[in-house]
C-alpha cells in the first residue's frame, strides 16, 4: 500500500497528500490498532457489567423493596418505597436513568447510613488499594527471589521440600489462613491487633500495625502462584536456545541469568500479577472481614447484610471495573514489552487468539 | 503404510500412570478419606448435632471428646454431621463448570469465527467478577438455596474452563491427525469427541483438581461469612465462624473443622499436582 503510493507520487507528483497520509500510517506503531480495538472491547465489557449488576440487583424476580424492608413489612410501605426508588417504572427506563447517574459518578445514597455511596466508597477504595499495594510490595520481591532460586536449584532436596510446603499453603482457604494468623500473632503472642480499629482521619500507612495481618493473609494466598509462575518462566527461558547460544559464547553464568534470561522471564509475571490482583480483590474481602479492615470488601459484606442496595451496586461495579482496568493494563504492558508481539503485523487478526496468555495460565501449567 | 499413520501428540495419562506419582496417591487417599468421613459421618455421630448437652465452650470430657461449642452443643457430633454440604456442593459445582465450560470451549475453538468471538467476549465479561464477589452478589439477591449456590459457583468457574479448553482445542485442531480424520470423512461429532476431547483430558483433570480446592474455599468461605448454610444446621465453615470467639478457651470447635476443610482442599490440590506431573512426564518421553 505505502509502496504503491510512493511510486505514484514520484511518477506524477500530483498525489502528494496521499503520500503524506501513507507515511503517517507507516509511522504509526503496528500495535496501535490492536490497542484501540482492545480499549473498545474493554468499554463494551464495562457496559455489559453495568447491565449485569443492574439486572442482578434491580430487575431479578426478587423485589428490592421487599428485600430492603424484609418479609414482614406491610404492603403499603412496600408500594411507597417502590415509588420512592422509582421501581414502578418500566425496566429499560430504570436502567437508562440508573446508568446515566452512575456514569456521572453518582451511585445514590446509602440506605443504611444516608451518606452518598461515592463518598463512602472512595475512602474504602483508598484503604483497599493501600492494602493491595502493600501486598504487591511484599509478594513481588519475595516471589522473584524465591522463584529464581527454586528454578536454579530445581532438583535439590530443599527445593522439593519447599515446593511441597507451597502446595500446602496454596491449598489452605483464605479465611483459615486469616484465622490462623490472628490466632498466633494477635491472640497468642499479642504482637499485633486482631481488629482494625483504625482512625479514619489518618492514612492507613500511618497506622501500619493494622495493615500487617490482612496484608500477610493476602500475600500468603497469592505467593505460591506467583513463585510457581516465576520459576516456570525462568526454567523455560534458561532452557531456550538463545540462552544456550549465549552460554556457548562464554558469557558468565551470572550475567546470563540476570541480563539475558531474567528480563524475558519477567514478562509473563506481569500478567500473573494482574491475574493475582483481580483474584486478590476477592481474597481481600475475606481478609478485610476477618480483621474488620475498612476496605471495599468489608463494605460490600456489610452492605449485603444490611440489604443496602445502592451500596451493593456501587461496590460491585467498582470492584469489577478495577479488574477490567488491571487486565487491560497488563495486556498493554505485555504486548509493549514483548518485541515479537509489538512488531507483529496482523495484530488485529490475532486479536481474539491472544495465544501469549496460554503460557501464563495458572491452571494449564504442567506442575512444579 | 500403517507405520506412517499420524500419531496422537499426548495420549491421556492412564489412571495407573497418575497413581504412580506419590503426590497423586497421597492426594487420592486424603480426598477419599475426607469424602467418606463427610458422607458417612452422621452414622457415627454419638449425639444429635443440635442437642444442647453441656456448658458454653465446655472442656472435652468422656461424653464429648472434643468438648462443647458456643451454645453447648457436642463438637464431635457436629463435626461428624457438618461435612456433607461442603463436599457435595464443591463436587457439584466443579462437575457443572466442567460440563458447560468444555461444551462452550470446544464450540469456540472448533468453529472459530463469530461464535468464538461471542463466547470469548462474554467470558471476558464474566471474568471481571472475582469468584467470591459473583457468588456473593447473586446469593445476596436470590437467597441461599444450595442448588443456586452450586450453579453460581459453577458459573464463576466457567470462564477459566472455557479459556483452557478453547486454547487447547485451537492447538489440537491444526494437528495432522485431525486433518486426516476430516479427510477420511469422519463426522464432526466423532472428530470432536474421539479425536479432540481425549487430547485435552489431562489438562482438564489438572484444572478440575484446582477448581475443587477453589470451590471448597468459596463454599466454606460463604458459610463462614454467613451466606450459605443457615444457623442451626451443622456445617464446618459455619462452625469455624460460630466458635472463633472461643478460640482461646475451647479451640477444638473451630480448629477441627478448619483442619478438615484444609485437608479436603489439600487432597484435591495434590491430586491435581500428581496428574500434572504424570502428564508432563509423558510429554517428556514423547
Amino acid at each position: 500500500m505505502s509502496k504503491a503510493s510512493h511510486l505514484d507520487s514520484t511518477a506524477t507528483g500530483e498525489t502528494q497528500p496521499r503520500r503524506i497520509f501513507g507515511t503517517i500510517l507507516d509511522q504509526l506503531p503496528s500495535w496501535l490498532p490492536w490497542v484501540l480495538l482492545r480499549l473498545l472491547s474493554g468499554m463494551g465489557v464495562v457496559l455489559a457489567l453495568s447491565f449485569i449488576v443492574f439486572a442482578a440487583t434491580q430487575a431479578l424476580p426478587s423485589d428490592p423493596a421487599r428485600q430492603i424492608l424484609g418479609p414482614e413489612a406491610d404492603e403499603a410501605a412496600i408500594v411507597l418505597l417502590r415509588t420512592q426508588l422509582g421501581l414502578d417504572r418500566p425496566l429499560p427506563i430504570q436502567y437508562l436513568d440508573w446508568f446515566s447517574r452512575v456514569a456521572r459518578g453518582d451511585f445514590g445514597v446509602s440506605l443504611d447510613s444516608n451518606v452518598p455511596v461515592s463518598e463512602l466508597l472512595a475512602r474504602r477504595l483508598g484503604n483497599t488499594l493501600t492494602l493491595l499495594l502493600c501486598v504487591v510490595a511484599l509478594s513481588l520481591p519475595l516471589a522473584l527471589t524465591l522463584g529464581i532460586v527454586l528454578a536454579l536449584w530445581r532438583d535439590s532436596r530443599p527445593a522439593r521440600f519447599f515446593i511441597t510446603l507451597l502446595i500446602l499453603v496454596k491449598a489452605t482457604p483464605d479465611f483459615i489462613i486469616a484465622l490462623g494468623l490472628m490466632f498466633v500473632f494477635a491472640l497468642n503472642l499479642q504482637w499485633l491487633p486482631a481488629v482494625s480499629l483504625m482512625d479514619p482521619d489518618r492514612s492507613p500507612l500511618a497506622q501500619a500495625e493494622f495493615l500487617v495481618l490482612p496484608a500477610l493473609t493476602i500475600t500468603l494466598g497469592s505467593l505460591p502462584y506467583l513463585i510457581r509462575l516465576v520459576r516456570t518462566a525462568m526454567i523455560e527461558t534458561l532452557e531456550s536456545e538463545y540462552v544456550t547460544q549465549a552460554r556457548l559464547r562464554g558469557i558468565p553464568e551470572q550475567a546470563l541469568i540476570f541480563s539475558h534470561a531474567l528480563p524475558n522471564a519477567l514478562i509473563p509475571v506481569i500478567y500473573g500479577v494482574a491475574l493475582m490482583l483481580s483474584v486478590m480483590v476477592g481474597g481481600a474481602l475475606i481478609a478485610e472481614v476477618v480483621f474488620a479492615y475498612p476496605g471495599i470488601g468489608s463494605a460490600l459484606n456489610s452492605a449485603v447484610q444490611m440489604r443496602d442496595l445502592p451500596l451493593i451496586q456501587g461496590a460491585v461495579l467498582i470492584i469489577t471495573l478495577s479488574v477490567v482496568l488491571i487486565n487491560l493494563l497488563a495486556d498493554f504492558l505485555t504486548v509493549l514489552l514483548t518485541p515479537r508481539l509489538r512488531t507483529a503485523e496482523s495484530k488485529v487478526l490475532n486479536f481474539w487468539r491472544r495465544s501469549y496468555r496460554r503460557a501464563v495460565q495458572p491452571d494449564s501449567s504442567r506442575g512444579w | 503404510m500403517s507405520a506412517s499413520l499420524p500419531k496422537r501428540i499426548a495420549p491421556p495419562p492412564h489412571w495407573r500412570l497418575i497413581l504412580r506419582e506419590p503426590f497423586a496417591r497421597t492426594g487420592l487417599v486424603i480426598t477419599l478419606a475426607v469424602i467418606v468421613f463427610a458422607l458417612a459421618g452422621s452414622w457415627f455421630s454419638p449425639h444429635s448435632p443440635h442437642a444442647l448437652l453441656g456448658t458454653v465452650y465446655g472442656a472435652p470430657e468422656r461424653a464429648a471428646l472434643l468438648g462443647y461449642d458456643y451454645i453447648g452443643q457436642d463438637v464431635l457430633s457436629r463435626v461428624f454431621c457438618g461435612g456433607r454440604s461442603v463436599v457435595w456442593m464443591a463436587a457439584g459445582s466443579v462437575v457443572l463448570a466442567l460440563l458447560s465450560g468444555v461444551g462452550l470451549g470446544l464450540l469456540a475453538g472448533f468453529h472459530r469465527g463469530w461464535i468464538d468471538q461471542v463466547v470469548v467476549w462474554w467470558m471476558d465479561v464474566l471474568h471481571a467478577f472475582p469468584h467470591l464477589i459473583l457468588v456473593l452478589l447473586v446469593v445476596s439477591m436470590l437467597g441461599r438455596d444450595p442448588g443456586l449456590i452450586v450453579g453460581v459457583t459453577a458459573l464463576a468457574f466457567v470462564p477459566g474452563v472455557v479459556r483452557l479448553v478453547r486454547g487447547l482445542t485451537l492447538g489440537v485442531v491444526n494437528q495432522e491427525f485431525i486433518e486426516a480424520a476430516r479427510l477420511m470423512g469422519y463426522s464432526r461429532r466423532s472428530v470432536l469427541f474421539v479425536e479432540i476431547l481425549p487430547n485435552i483430558v489431562p489438562a482438564l483433570l489438572i484444572h478440575a483438581g484446582t477448581m475443587l480446592s477453589w470451590a471448597v474455599g468459596i463454599l466454606a468461605g460463604l458459610n463462614f461469612l454467613g451466606y450459605g448454610v443457615a444457623a442451626p444446621a451443622a456445617d464446618w465453615g459455619l462452625m469455624i465462624n460460630e466458635n472463633r470467639t472461643g478460640l482461646l478457651i475451647q479451640p477444638w470447635g473451630a480448629t477441627i473443622p478448619a483442619i478438615l476443610i484444609a485437608l479436603f482442599a489439600l487432597g484435591s490440590n495434590l491430586l491435581a499436582e500428581g496428574a500434572a506431573r504424570a502428564s508432563s512426564r509423558l510429554e517428556e518421553q514423547g
